[in-house]
């Protein structure tokens, strides 16, 4: 295990979160983009020190709606461009005045390829904010891309639409290969896993209490023996994880997962890969 | 003619039923006092856009319509269909409003028709335009009912809906609006009785909610269907397409002579009312399938799917986004 979210500082503010989400939900109705409390020197300390970051420099791009439709639910795209593919690292997802900002960070592995690097996944975005994808290439420089993106109350949300039926299918897992951004040298495919994901804003319906966050804290993938990526979670994941990826190509294409929870719960499930 | 006693003397409607500030009791008698609520002073509701003028859809049978819109100054929270059925013995109101002001204003037009008491509120699902008005209808003898699935869903977004819409409103306009839960869950169809007249109550499976509750009168076979229809107003998913189109179907099987959509006009007939319904979710459904079968992502759906239907719609852009996103992440597990 290297570096494992959420960090102390964040763990601090998950805990204030919860005690604090009605008042963060009447601040957010009212948001204003003039009013900007910057947070982003602080985090950027927490997470990266005094490193130099290079912005926009084409090393990644992060495709985000500007206005969201579904603050619980919205779509995130990050792409490595095939040039910088063989040298990328880890790509790390910030949402900059979410409670646990770091969502998630992934670490590739040798079956991610040489090709392009498509990661597309759902977050929750609490509060109007910047959200941000940080590439580490394996020079240990870092690349950012940046999309402000409108947003409000994605954390606190139910958005278990039908609560009994989400609940009763937790851990089912989809894995699908895709046939989009298919190249010579990559493949796609997407993987689904059923879960709460619990940020531990949302209120227990009996109760009246919060429910304690629970969510995938870690997932691996692997095509054959080698691994593709590994993730390390958060709560700024949406409900029901979903994440489509890209990998390389080769002789033995079965693609196998191994995600985990914060209860210790661990997931499972694999398929052989289509094409060669 | 109007025999039974009333739970809510006229002149006691806003002491008994809200826990408001003198200064807004005063407000309210002064309303009540000029009695048509057209000429009160700028101070009451009237200038917020939350005039209540039920029409009688049906023997004994009232619908007042909301505007079209989110929550906003202008409308005053009144944005959905609400209504009231005038029994022997008992009326029973179904959806409140989105305000208590909406609700007190409610239950003043049903006071300056009927001084019979409020027996039953009912609320169809748990939006916040549908119950938000609840509060002005509390009081001894009522029966808040609702599908048993209401209080948890309702539970779980209370603070949400409270603190946004307040935002939206203003806090004058939203003063006294608090959360009701149902007193009596339906978990099976249920029949109540109003004297003279039968609702008969009927809880779906997930559709535009998780906890939808039709209402139908049996003395005039008129049905009041909640958000499970919207005219004009596009639709809004928070439950299940599959569902909802399931429900729909079952519904036409056998449909009531008149319906009551949650948005729209105070009556429709079954046909021309769930048709445009039917025919957005289904084209919703079936473009989502498609995408998700080539690969698409949500966000390049989102941006696709149905787009045909932009034309037929009110309210398509601040609605169609999320239909399509919702139904994406149902759809997707299929
Ligand atoms: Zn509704």
């Amino acid at each position: 295990m290297s570096r494992s979210i959420p960090t102390m500082n964040t763990l601090k503010r998950i805990g204030a979160a919860a005690l604090v989400a009605g008042l963060m939900a009447v601040a957010n109705a009212v948001p204003s983009v003039a009013d900007e409390d910057d947070l982003w020197p602080g985090l950027r300390k927490e997470l990266y020190g005094a490193k130099p970051i290079l912005e926009a420099d084409g090393a990644v791009t992060l495709d985000a709606p500007y206005r969201a439709d579904d603050a619980a639910v919205v779509p995130i795209t990050l792409r490595i461009p095939a040039s910088i593919g063989a040298r990328a690292k880890s790509l790390s997802l910030i949402i900059e005045k979410n409670p646990m900002p770091l969502a998630a960070t992934f670490t590739f592995g040798p079956a991610a390829g040489n090709g392009e690097h498509v990661i597309s996944t759902r977050v929750r975005i609490d509060m109007y904010s910047n959200v941000r994808a940080v590439l580490e290439t394996d020079d240990g420089a870092l690349h950012m891309d940046t999309k402000f993106v409108k947003a409000a109350g994605g954390c606190s949300a139910p958005a278990l639409k039908d609560a009994a039926e989400a609940l009763a299918g937790l851990g089912k897992m989809k894995l699908r290969t895709l046939e989009t951004n298919q190249t010579p040298l990559t493949q796609e495919a997407q993987v689904m896993i059923r879960h709460p994901n619990y940020s531990g804003m949302q209120m227990n319906q009996v109760t009246g209490l919060y429910i304690p966050a629970k969510y995938v804290e870690s997932m691996e993938v692997r095509r054959g023996d080698e691994i593709v990526f590994t993730m390390t979670g958060g709560i700024s994941l949406s409900e029901n994880p979903n994440i489509r990826f890209t990998y390389a190509a080769a002789g033995d294409n079965t693609l196998s997962v191994v995600a985990k929870d914060t209860d210790g719960k661990t997931f499972t499930t694999r398929q052989a890969g289509s094409g060669s | 003619m109007i025999a039974s006693k009333s739970l809510y003397p006229a002149s006691d409607v806003s002491l008994r039923t809200l826990p408001i500030s003198r200064q807004q009791f005063l407000v309210g008698a002064a309303a009540m006092a000029a009695a048509a609520f057209a000429g009160a002073p700028a101070a009451a509701t009237s200038a917020q856009g939350t005039d209540i003028h039920p029409v009688e859809i049906a023997p004994g049978v009232f619908v007042a319509t909301g505007a079209h819109g989110v929550y906003a100054p202008a409308n005053g929270g009144d944005i959905s269909n609400k209504g009231f059925i005038i029994g022997d013995t008992a009326v029973a109101v179904v959806d409140t409003g989105g305000t208590a002001r909406v609700g007190l204003e409610l239950l003043r037009a049903i006071r300056a028709l009927t001084d019979r008491p409020v027996g039953y509120v009912i609320n169809t699902h748990m939006h916040p335009d549908h119950v938000l008005g609840n509060a002005a209808f509390r009081g001894e003898g009522v029966q808040f009912v609702g599908h048993h699935k209401l209080a948890a869903a309702l539970s779980a977004r209370a603070e949400r809906y409270l603190s946004y819409n307040r935002d939206a409103l203003g806090a004058e306009a939203f003063e006294s609006t608090e959360i009701v839960l149902p007193t009596q869950p339906i978990e099976t169809v249920t029949t109540i009785d109003l004297g003279g007249r039968q609702l008969r109550l009927e809880p779906h499976r997930t559709a535009h909610t998780d906890n939808d509750l039709t209402i139908r009168d049996s003395k005039t076979d008129v049905a009041f269907l909640g958000d499970l229809i919207f005219a004009g107003h596009v639709p809004t998913l928070d439950g299940s397409i599959r569902g909802w189109l399931t429900v729909l179907g079952e519904m036409g099987a056998k449909p009531a002579r008149k319906i009551v959509p949650g948005h729209g006009p105070a009556a429709m007939d079954w046909q021309p009312a769930a048709t445009p319904v039917i025919r957005y979710l289904d084209a919703v459904a079936s473009d989502v399938r498609q995408a998700i079968k080539a690969g698409r992502t949500m966000r390049e759906t989102i941006a696709t799917a149905a787009q045909s239907e932009r034309g037929a719609w009110e309210l398509f852009d601040e609605f169609h986004g999320r239909n399509v996103s919702a139904a994406f992440a149902e759809l997707e597990w299929e």
